[in-house]
């Protein structure tokens, strides 16, 4: 009984130890680059293009809006792939064949992300320079490469959420006189809603905090892009890009950055829980 | 809970700790007979081959190369991480304060386009107008119909503040100029798409690469030699204080004739 608790009490060290590790890297990056938004103005830092630190220029909209258009780009080609797996694993393939394409999509989580990047360079990118125009290294390359990234993120929670879906919806749809097909998107997609929902969110947050495939597909120009097929700098590659040179106000700028990228990763991670708590709610309350 | 005071975990655990221990291997060491540099990407390559020599003439002896960029090398001399740090473009005033210089060669910097691109010259006046976004169809500058996607390295990089240095001036680089955090990335752009053009240091252009005449003035390393080429910058090693005795050593060998002609057959000017 004693050796339990003092178990119990080395473990909620443990626990709280990384928690702590948390909270002290939010305030050491808080600290850090807050300060250099007060100086430059909140609304020069968030609502200016300008970002040329060497002339003291520290405008991140256009990169804000790059962390953007790439992550929506990545959440519409992992929904519609991770949608379409999921329900075909769930519904329509046999037992044996979705026990053994799950974990092999899960594998898809561990291949390091440089990996993605480097076939992205060196195969997707020549292929959109080639039949798409411009220089390849653009929106599209990113949104794709990402877009396979996220795809187990998406797939297993997207499966989780339509398994938790009662059978005995879809039964008695079927019994309604209901095909399979209208089962599928008028029962089960609109039962599991939130848990897709909540899915997507979490893909976007994993894309949008991504950075070094992003960094070789994405081609990193300052302009804001006007086109699928224009090249574009993220939050994450651009504090990737210059963190090693940075010093003084610079190196303030790129934390203040990063305080852009945890406030906006912390507000997408909250919504999924908020989603997914609203189906957990919705279910007790039946 | 068992399982935890178990000895199988311990042992485990232990074994987990110590697969940790070798990650250092790798780090810089300061001491003894070693030499640790750091910086700028383009003189990296001839670092390490000046200190693979080095290794083979004096057994026993090791020199490190990392890269990281000419201001993260100017750092990491500072706060003692590394004995030498690599830097290849002049020093600020502020800098050259701190630090000591030593000049180990002058670099030609190569205005480099795709070997399909039929454009082999260009005024430095085209060249800016170019990177600065206000020149963007090949055609008027004498090549065929089609955009110019201009490539540039990060904020920070040496090759990149000799260029806006040499190149620039007031102007500022076109904010559609494509970024590459490294001379390997610039190269390999540049070789698969003949819309795009670059700079680089010029001991590192190869046979892949069309380097373009500047103001007339193919950028061989004769004209670099005589000054008639215009864009040359210095490669430096800095460091501060007196700094490792080895450190010295090394530094003494690439002054040498030995170094410095290894350094010329790789493209490089000397300047012993």
């Amino acid at each position: 009984m004693k050796r339990d608790r003092i178990i119990g009490a080395v473990l909620l060290v443990v626990a709280l130890s990384a928690i702590l590790g948390l909270a002290l890297i939010a305030v050491f990056i808080f600290r850090e680059g807050v300060p250099i938004i007060l100086r430059v103005g909140a609304r020069k830092f968030f609502l200016s293009t300008d970002w040329e630190p060497s002339l003291g220029h520290f405008g991140i909209l256009s990169l804000m809006a790059g962390s953007l258009v790439v992550t929506v780009g990545a959440a519409v080609i992992g929904l519609v792939f991770s949608l379409g797996l999921a329900i075909v694993l769930t519904q329509f393939s046999p037992p044996g064949l979705a026990a053994a394409a799950k974990p092999l999509i899960e594998l898809l989580a561990g291949i390091p992300s440089v990996v993605y990047g480097f076939v992205g360079v060196v195969t997707l990118v020549p292929l959109i320079r080639h039949f798409l125009g411009g220089p390849g290294l653009s929106v599209l390359a990113a949104s794709i490469v990402l877009g396979v990234m996220i795809l187990p993120t998406i797939t297993s929670i997207a499966i989780d959420a339509l398994q938790a879906v009662p059978r005995s919806y879809l039964e008695g749809s079927i019994a309604l006189g209901a095909t399979r097909w209208q089962t599928v998107t008028m029962v089960l997609l609109r039962a599991a809603r939130s848990g897709l929902v909540a899915a997507v969110i979490l893909g976007m947050g994993r894309a949008i905090g991504e950075t070094m495939a992003v960094i070789m597909v994405a081609g990193n120009a300052l302009a804001v892009p006007h086109s699928l097929l224009d090249p574009v700098r993220t939050l994450t590659s651009n504090i990737a890009l210059e963190m090693g040179y940075a010093s003084g106000d610079h190196r303030q700028a790129l934390f203040a950055t990063g305080v852009t990228l945890f406030v906006i990763i912390t507000l997408l991670n909250t919504a999924a829980l908020a989603a997914s708590r609203r189906r957990a709610g919705r279910r007790r309350a039946k | 809970m068992r399982f935890l005071a178990s000895p199988r975990f311990a042992l485990r655990a232990l074994l987990a700790a110590s697969s940790l221990v070798p990650l250092c291997a790798g780090c810089p060491r300061t001491s003894g007979q070693s030499v640790s540099l750091l910086g700028s990407t383009s003189i990296q390559p001839f670092a390490e081959l000046l200190a693979e020599r080095y290794a083979k003439k004096y057994p026993g002896k090791f020199v490190e190369v990392q890269g990281g960029g000419s201001t993260a090398g100017l750092q990491a001399a500072a706060s003692g991480l590394v004995d030498i740090g690599m830097c290849s473009r002049s020093l600020t005033d502020k800098e050259s304060r701190v630090f000591t210089p030593i000049l180990i060669a002058r670099d030609g910097l190569a205005i480099v386009v795709n070997l399909d691109n039929p454009v082999t010259k260009l005024s430095l006046a085209q060249l800016r107008a170019l990177f600065a976004g206000q020149i963007t169809n090949w055609q008027e500058v004498g090549g065929k119909d089609g955009p110019i996607w201009p490539i540039t390295r990060e904020e920070g990089s040496g090759t990149r503040e000799s260029f806006v240095r040499l190149v620039m001036g007031n102007e500022r680089i076109s904010r559609r100029a494509l970024t590459q955090e490294s001379n390997g990335a610039v190269k390999e752009l540049v070789k698969g798409d003949a819309a795009t053009i670059g700079y680089m240091s010029l001991g590192l252009v190869g046979k892949d690469l069309k380097p373009l005449a500047v103001e007339g003035i193919p950028p061989t390393v004769e004209n670099v030699l005589a000054a008639r080429y215009h864009l040359v910058r210095p490669l430096l090693f800095v460091t501060k204080g007196a700094g490792n005795p080895a450190a010295q050593g090394f530094v003494d060998f690439v002054l040498s004739p030995e170094g410095q002609s290894l350094l010329a057959t790789e493209g490089l000017v000397r300047v012993q």
